[in-house]
């Protein structure tokens, strides 16, 4: 059947908002970011074309060190995964088998995911404070005044002491994602391999982890991807510092644009942590499907 | 996602009956011990708000306050601009709200309902932007922004957040549009409303359900976001509660109370939403990952 053209004229009304925005805020700035990160540029005369001057100045240059962020964001990665997650994971076996009290722990669990990252920030400086923080106080009345730092403002501790609550607060998230998985995993399937003798712990590996494998990708992607994009906490807690120990791509781009005025070299790390997302992304991806072949 | 079954299965800890193992105990301990570490800075911050400083840094440290002192919270109210922070924040989060929900679902009904060709790839374009990072966009949005003298405005906030948000606002929205029979559309269809008519008369009404999802996850999104609230905004009258809490901050770090006072009047709207709401909002949430 041939549509009139007021049907067609009616489809198009009806994406054009959603169209607007959508490429005038995200598709166009990212082609523009591409040719930015190809200029050099302070925000005020016009970008000059430098070809990929800026990508060999990232990857050499001794001032912003790069390659420090990107081990920062690395290793938090890796934490991430191999901490986070699997405690995550736990948690929501735990709460999948119906303890008392199901509900309260996941709304609990999930909560910190919900506030805002500025005031969970000012929570842990003030949780972290050398004189008047709990951990200190923690410390120093289980005796233990030599374990106590000024956390944040140590070049040694800082960076853990970063991770931590970013760490913290995202455990919620990937549990609930993980519990929502195991709540699909159907019922007879347990009940089967019960019935033959499996101990809950074989239940879990060998029936329960497998069936939500695809839950475990999305969990996996999101915390690498997650942590090479890190800005809030980090920015809130010590914004790179102190003398650039907690320093995470995000922050040097930050600092790069509106500090130093480098346009084209901001764009330049943004088009990098785009790529690096994406590279990551499809790693994670074969990765899992290769598994499964086996 | 959500088929809760109600079967127990012979080794679950079996509502009370006694066979509980060391094993489930120490881990319903470990349950326990994580519950209040989720809860406990939050905790901490509504007690400290209510104390003073000689409460806070020694004598009571984590007790519930002895003597309440609301006086931190009008002072909150009187430094800074506390009052106009969070008017912004309400202003961007409920324009942004009404613009996304707007946009996503008039681009569900055309992606799901009217028929042409080139809808499945129109939907996979949309959800490029659950995996399109902020960063992305920063550079061109702020020398735009400036160049058309809209840095400092509203709008720089609430067309990002907006334009951040649809993606997700699209993917709920197919799930619940979903769920309108095609009836209902046909029976209006031929009583002769036209596509505008079924629209308004029959999805906009039925898409209640997703409005408030799509509404609960888009306000969590801008009411806490920093990054481009913190760039796009540099005059205090126009902050919104994450960056202005932030400043506050920063200039007020021995008196911990008032402090207190000003994250807490940040944090409680979303306490209070996910008090309400608790099942829907981790519905919206797992409804993202899934498909993303």
């Amino acid at each position: 059947m041939r549509r009139p053209f007021s049907y067609k004229l009616n489809i198009f009304l009806f994406l054009l908002p959603a169209l607007i925005l959508f490429i005038g805020v995200l598709i166009a700035p990212i082609i523009m970011s591409g040719y930015y990160s190809l200029t050099e540029w302070n925000g005020l005369t016009t970008p000059q074309f430098i070809g990929l001057a800026n990508y060999k100045e990232l990857f050499t240059s001794k001032s912003i060190n790069i390659m420090r962020a990107l081990k920062n964001a690395m290793l938090l990665a890796l934490l991430s995964t191999c901490i986070q997650l699997p405690f995550a994971l736990w948690l929501a076996l735990k709460l999948s088998k119906k303890p008392r009290g199901e509900r309260v722990f996941l709304s609990v669990y999930f909560m910190p995911v919900l506030i805002s990252t500025v005031v969970i920030g000012q929570l842990w400086i003030k949780i972290y404070n050398p004189d008047y923080g709990v951990l200190n106080l923690l410390l120093r009345s289980l005796g233990l005044e030599s374990w106590t730092h000024v956390w944040l403002g140590d070049k040694n501790t800082a960076l853990w002491a970063a991770f931590v609550p970013i760490l913290w607060q995202y455990v919620g998230y990937h549990m609930l994602l993980m519990y929502a998985g195991i709540k699909g995993v159907p019922p007879e399937l347990n009940e089967a391999a019960l019935i033959d003798g499996c101990t809950e712990g074989q239940v879990n590996w060998y029936i329960i982890i497998p069936y939500i494998r695809p839950i475990l990708r999305v969990s996996v992607i999101f915390a690498v991807t997650g942590s090479l994009k890190s800005f809030d906490l980090i920015y809130v807690l010590t914004n790179g510092g102190p003398n650039h120990a907690t320093e995470v791509p995000s922050t040097l781009m930050i600092n790069l644009l509106f500090l130093r005025n480098r346009y084209g070299m901001g764009s330049t790390i943004a088009v990098m942590l785009i790529i690096l997302c994406f590279v990551f992304a499809i790693i994670i991806n074969a990765i899992f499907k290769e598994d499964k072949g086996r | 996602m959500n088929t809760a079954t109600k079967s127990n299965y012979p080794l679950t800890y079996d509502n009370g009956k006694p066979r509980k193992t060391v094993g489930q105990i120490v881990s319903y301990i470990v349950l326990v011990l994580w519950a209040i570490i989720s809860v406990f800075p939050v905790y901490w911050m509504l007690t400290f708000s209510l104390k003073t400083n000689e409460e806070i840094f020694g004598e009571n440290v984590i007790g519930l306050p002895k003597y309440w002192v609301w006086e931190n919270y009008t002072r909150a109210m009187n430094t800074g601009n506390m009052p106009l922070y969070f008017l912004n924040s309400v202003i961007v989060a409920v324009s942004t709200i009404i613009i996304t929900l707007l946009a996503s679902v008039m681009a569900t009904y055309a992606i799901t309902r009217l028929d042409w060709k080139g809808r499945k790839s129109m939907n996979k374009f949309f959800m490029l932007g659950l995996t399109i990072p902020i960063h992305a966009s920063i550079v061109p949005l702020y020398t735009t922004l400036a160049k058309i003298k809209m840095l400092n405005s509203y709008f720089a906030l609430i067309l990002p957040y907006s334009a951040f948000s649809l993606a997700m606002g699209i993917l709920i929205s197919i799930g619940f549009m979903g769920d309108i029979p095609y009836d209902l559309d046909e029976a209006c269809f031929l009583d002769g409303c036209g596509v505008w008519g079924t629209f308004m008369r029959v999805i906009a009404p039925l898409m209640m359900p997703a409005v408030a999802t799509v509404g609960i996850y888009t306000f969590l999104q801008c009411w806490n976001e920093l990054m481009f609230a913190n760039v796009f905004i540099s005059k205090d009258s126009l902050k919104t509660l994450p960056v202005g809490v932030q400043a506050l901050s920063g200039q007020y770090t021995t008196d911990w109370g008032p402090i207190g006072a000003a994250l807490s009047i940040a944090t409680i709207p979303t306490l209070l939403v996910y008090v309400f709401l608790s099942k829907q909002i981790q519905d919206s949430f797992i409804a993202g990952a899934v498909k993303g």
